[in-house]
């Protein structure tokens, strides 16, 4: 049928080309978002996962694909898929090289196992954020919510630069 | 049919929605600017949870229903929050609300309710119904940071300045005695126990018990005694507080009622 015409190498690279549009240095498929590309009969289903709940930049992405898809003239739509949930642990190497030389700390650790229960400790140690302009892992986290649902506001305590870090999910 | 699951996920949904506008009341009026944003990006979360599970609620009704008809066009008797989270931002007394906000009622609400949310959702994360165990596993990485930011603040405000210690104390001298509601008869119990989580559970409450009590030494706080009045938002039954939240939320929605971002 007509599932030969869709050029699925094409869409591929298509879609490796959109961006996080508030993060725009990196691709959706860096950031672990855009999940899966199913080809059907004759047109394709995207998958794609949100990062936090809340995301507000998720039904700009949506948009985005569809765009694509538009463009390359194939019939499609976009599916969220919640499970397993979305994690940093995701996140390319290039992409965490990427965030870094934009002024973004990525996540330091890996995501948190939120099978434990959890008890009070008096003193999370804290993690060792690197700033990602001077190097120095002597900073402060200034506030643990920062300009983005999934990043949180430091300085450095060495060049006094404030910066933003990706925080661990 | 009506699914069984339906009315936790609704009660779960109006807990997320109605602590998420509240909270929202403090953007542009925090303290601090860092606060006025941590405070936004709680609301955002909780409000991203909101419409993840009305949206499973919708699809369980069927018959037309949206997130946006059950977020706009329900009136107070049909939201299943704890009364707990529609209170305002004040204490009991406070003659005029929106200039009596105060910090530490909004912080001792949060340290009170995340607790509840970590235990709540970690039971769900491995419950029967697999679309509400997605929205578990994900919202349980949120809370985790929303309970980190009330116990630090909880910990500052009653370890703090004499005045931070006793608007922190009132604080939780007015809330407590609303979270007997967390385990009171609940209206979604049956809808849970068919899910696999038991409210009732003594472990669930032992644990909410030792983190409160562990955070309120540390902070100097004195845990009052329970007793007394148990409130009942989760049966339909809010305090006078809940339709001017709802009127205010639903205003825009209700004068424009199709129309589309």
């Amino acid at each position: 049928m007509q599932s030969m015409d869709i050029d699925m190498t094409a869409l591929h690279s298509a879609l490796d080309q959109l961006c996080d549009p508030e993060i725009p240095v990196v691709s959706l498929r860096e950031m672990g978002i855009l999940r899966e590309v199913k080809l059907l009969s004759n047109s394709v289903e995207v998958v794609i996962t949100p990062t936090y709940s809340g995301c507000p930049a998720m039904e700009q992405i949506h948009d985005d694909i569809l765009l694509t898809l538009k463009q390359l003239g194939v019939t499609g739509y976009v599916s969220t898929q919640l499970a397993p949930a979305w994690t940093t642990d995701w996140m390319t190497s290039s992409a965490r090289e990427k965030l870094k030389a934009y002024g973004i700390a990525p996540p330091q650790c890996q995501s948190p196992d939120t099978s434990q229960v959890i008890h009070f400790i008096r003193r999370v140690p804290a993690e060792l954020i690197e700033c990602p302009r001077c190097g120095s892992s002597n900073t402060t986290i200034t506030s643990a919510f920062g300009s983005t649902a999934c990043k949180a506001l430091c300085k450095c305590l060495s060049c006094q630069e404030p910066f933003d870090y990706f925080k661990p999910y | 049919m009506r699914a069984p699951q339906l009315p936790l996920v609704l009660h779960l949904a109006d807990n997320a929605l109605v602590l998420g506008q509240r909270n929202a009341e403090w953007c542009g009026h925090a303290p601090v600017l860092e606060e006025d944003i941590a405070l936004a990006n709680h609301s955002l979360d909780l409000i991203g949870q909101a419409r993840l599970l009305y949206q499973h609620a919708a699809q369980l009704m069927g018959e037309g229903h949206t997130e946006d008809s059950l977020a706009y066009f329900r009136d107070a008797p049909a939201f299943r929050n704890f009364t707990l989270l529609e209170l305002p931002h004040h204490g009991p007394l406070a003659a005029r609300g929106g200039s009596d906000r105060d910090f530490a009622t909004t912080l001792v609400r949060n340290f009170l309710y995340t607790a509840w949310a970590l235990g709540m959702w970690t039971r769900l994360s491995q419950g029967k119904d697999p679309q509400l165990a997605a929205i578990a596993a994900k919202a349980i990485k949120e809370t985790r940071y929303h309970w980190q930011h009330a116990q630090d603040w909880v910990i500052r405000l009653g370890d703090g300045t004499s005045e931070s210690q006793r608007r922190a104390q009132a604080a939780v001298d007015h809330l407590m005695p609303y979270t007997q509601e967390f385990w009171a008869p609940l209206a979604h119990e049956e809808a849970a126990l068919l899910m696999g989580v038991s409210l009732q559970d003594v472990q669930f409450q032992n644990e909410w018990n030792l983190l409160i009590n562990a955070v309120l030494a540390q902070a100097s706080l004195t845990r009052p005694a329970d007793g007394g009045f148990i409130s009942s938002g989760n049966h339909g039954i809010h305090s006078e507080h809940m339709t001017y939240l709802l009127s205010e939320m639903q205003s825009l929605a209700r004068a424009h009622p199709h129309a589309v971002w």
